[in-house]
């Protein structure tokens, strides 16, 4: 299999190459901007036969790209941060109408304050917008999980929309190595694009999203509902072929030296490889840990993760995003409602805001206070890890009397 | 596929729930008639979505989608790319949208598609405020007049698409109204016959919004056009063409006397209003003779 050289936004580029897309539209967002350059690119050197439509915003990319794969064809966009939110409104017609649009999310932080860094506020914020959500972990993942999502969104009984999310710059700008499939090998992978359900047609009539009375509202997200079941049950099958024609493995959940482990985190995206090696390190000096990493996030693995942490004594979850309001993170609260009636204790943890990075040092604290949890030392943890004690000072503003 | 509870005539179902009086209907009628079965129809919210149908029952005969308020010629966009991917550079892709959706909230779209000179037909119906949700204005409502957002009638002139539109350098635009239908249909039939981005910008009297008797649709966008409130006119190749001149230029107290939304428009509102009729239609004027 051929090795190539690529960031996170080109593996991406390359994953919706190989899936031959007919309309591809794009407004350049940092950090997704090479995903809309280079895409434009490929199409004015033919390597992508579409139709490449330079929209003046975020909000007219998915409007188009419904619009056109409601006509047949496979479209692509990308997008990132106020850009995902500007699309919002869009997203939600993409999911009820049943459009099985695939998007990569390059995660960047949500205003204010301005940011042009990494974290999941963006696609947290979007979790009960009716879209699978799959996140990477590496290069690699980008490549293999979108042209996976193509197969998951668009099966007769998902047909629900994707977004692949990959971290802003830990991701996107870093140059790692990829294995990737040939041409022909990734097509009859993917495969063509087939209309169903609903599509626009004048030689077979039908109008799409007419205003839908309460007699049948409840019904229409129900449907969408039993997609998202279906969408575990699909996604298990497709990386399973996955495995089979390419020879690497995908998750909905990745357990890493959980058998036997007394305290483990659980995490998403780019930081997980920080927290293996911190595993590693643990390990070696006798400590009983281990890692959890949610790839799949739509549907909630719910099942899966009870499973994989039903023996494990003290769990600390790491959001990168705030869940301002909340009791913790969204990602804890959807870990600890799965995990609810078990004796498990879960603690949130917050942080990697807007681009700061989780490192092993941080891991070495988390791990620390969950040691610390699971001995009797402390029945709390600091939630909001890695942040400054000047927290309450910066920025402050002095009211003249 | 649609099964046919009664065959309509034409491509739009008899017994529109739209008001009584109200004259979108006629525009739906005359424009599907001109463009033929195969369209493809955008609707956004607003009056004209009762076009789309509500629930499992449609009530054109041309396939189509309601999108949401502001995109409908992104969508549009959508769509007629997809066809052409595929093949098809036949099917017309059309919007019929509100005064709302086109000059507040979908501009920018609007903007967008008629700079990329995407190949749609863009269809305003202008009935000059948010009719369907409770007359309240938009920035079609003109100087003076009363709706349920500018109770003391509107302070400012209305935004003027038109000029918008000609700033973009489309192919083709025009405007129309229902009190000349067969204007209208051959402005229809110029539109689709021509490639890029066509816009349509027709005066729809509402006897609900502007307070007077369903009878007088006519009769009231008859005089908007003799009073220079709507102006017709024909835009194509960079070159503007006037229609006849009007023939009470400026004197809108007739005009405003027809409408309950124009009754406490006071000495110096019609004035101003007169003016600003009189001052843009010189202006066009002068445009039309370059």
């Amino acid at each position: 299999m051929p090795v190539k050289l690529f960031d996170g936004n080109s593996a991406a580029v390359e994953s919706i190459r190989l899936a031959r897309p007919g309309v591809i539209a794009a407004y350049p967002i940092t950090p997704q901007s090479g995903i809309a350059e280079h895409l434009a690119d490929e199409v004015a050197d033919g390597r992508i036969r579409a139709e490449y439509v330079r929209v003046e915003s975020e909000h007219t990319a998915m409007s188009v790209a419904v619009g056109a794969q409601l006509t047949g064809v496979r479209v692509a966009t990308a997008t990132a941060s106020v850009g995902l939110a500007l699309m919002h409104e869009v997203c939600g017609v993409a999911a009820g109408c049943r459009v099985p649009i695939v998007m990569p999310v390059v995660n960047r932080s949500l205003v204010a304050p301005w940011s042009l860094w990494c974290d999941h506020s963006d696609t947290m914020a979007e979790r009960d917008t009716g879209w699978l959500q799959f996140y990477c972990a590496t290069v690699q993942e980008v490549l293999d999980l979108t042209l996976s999502a193509y197969r998951i969104a668009e099966h007769e009984d998902v047909l629900t929309p994707a977004m692949v999310c990959l971290d802003g710059f830990f991701l996107s700008h870093s140059m790692q190595r990829v294995d990737t499939p040939p041409d022909e090998d990734a097509w009859d992978f993917v495969k063509p694009y087939v209309r169903r359900n609903m599509y626009l047609d004048p030689k077979d009539v039908m109008f799409i999203n007419a205003l839908c009375p309460t007699f049948e509202h409840t019904e229409m997200k129900y449907q969408q509902m039993v997609g998202f079941g279906n969408a575990a049950r699909v996604a298990k099958d497709v990386f399973a072929e996955f495995e089979q024609r390419f020879g690497r493995k995908l998750h909905t959940v990745e357990s890493y030296r959980l058998e036997d482990a007394e305290v483990a985190v659980v995490t998403i995206g780019s930081m997980s490889g920080a927290a293996k090696y911190v595993v590693n390190q643990l390990r070696d000096r006798g400590i009983r840990a281990g890692m959890l990493r949610i790839c799949m996030f739509r549907p909630f693995p719910a099942d899966e993760i009870r499973e994989a942490l039903k023996n494990v004594k003290v769990i600390g979850v790491v959001d990168r995003s705030s869940g301002l309001g909340a009791a913790q993170g969204p990602v804890c609260s959807e870990v600890k409602a799965a995990c609810y009636g078990g004796t498990t204790k879960i603690f949130s943890f917050i942080g990697g805001i807007a681009g700061r990075d989780i490192s092993d040092i941080s891991f070495r604290r988390i791990f620390g206070e969950l040691l610390e949890v699971k001995d009797g030392k402390r029945d709390s943890c600091t939630c909001w890890f890695d942040t400054r004690e000047d927290a309450m000072d910066i920025r402050e503003v002095e009211v003249p009397c | 596929m649609l099964t046919y509870k009664v065959q309509p005539k034409g491509a739009v179902s008899p017994g529109m729930n739209t008001c009584q009086g109200c004259m979108i209907d006629v525009i739906f009628r005359n424009a599907l008639d001109v463009l033929g079965d195969d369209t493809v129809l955008v609707i956004p919210p607003g009056c004209a979505a009762q076009f789309s149908g509500c629930g499992p029952e449609a009530s054109v005969t041309v396939p189509g989608i309601q999108g949401n308020l502001e995109n409908s010629a992104a969508l549009a966009t959508g769509i007629v790319n997809g066809f052409k991917h595929q093949g098809n550079e036949h099917t017309h892709v059309v919007v019929i949208a509100g005064d709302g959706g086109t000059v507040d909230i979908g501009l920018q779209s609007l903007s967008g598609a008629m700079e990329r000179n995407e190949n749609i037909l863009y269809i305003c119906y202008d009935n000059e405020a948010y009719m369907n949700t409770g007359i309240q204005g938009s920035s079609s409502t003109p100087l003076a007049a009363s709706t349920t957002t500018t109770p003391a009638g509107k302070p400012v002139n209305s935004k003027d698409l038109i000029q918008i539109v000609m700033a973009h350098h489309v192919p083709y635009a025009a405007t129309a109204s229902v009190a000349n239908i067969p204007d209208l249909r051959r402005k229809v039939e110029k539109a689709r016959d021509i490639r890029g981005c066509r816009v349509l910008h027709i005066m729809s009297p509402c006897p609900t919004g502007w307070g007077y008797s369903p009878a007088k649709t006519v009769e009231v966008a008859r005089e908007a056009i003799n009073s220079g409130a709507w102006v017709l006119l024909e835009y194509e190749n960079g070159k503007i063409t006037l229609g006849k001149r009007p023939s009470d230029l400026g004197n809108v107290e007739r005009y405003f006397s027809l409408q309950k939304r124009f009754r406490n428009a006071g000495e110096e509102a019609v004035r101003s209003a007169g003016e600003h009729i009189r001052e843009r239609y010189a202006w066009l004027e002068k445009m039309s003779r370059l």
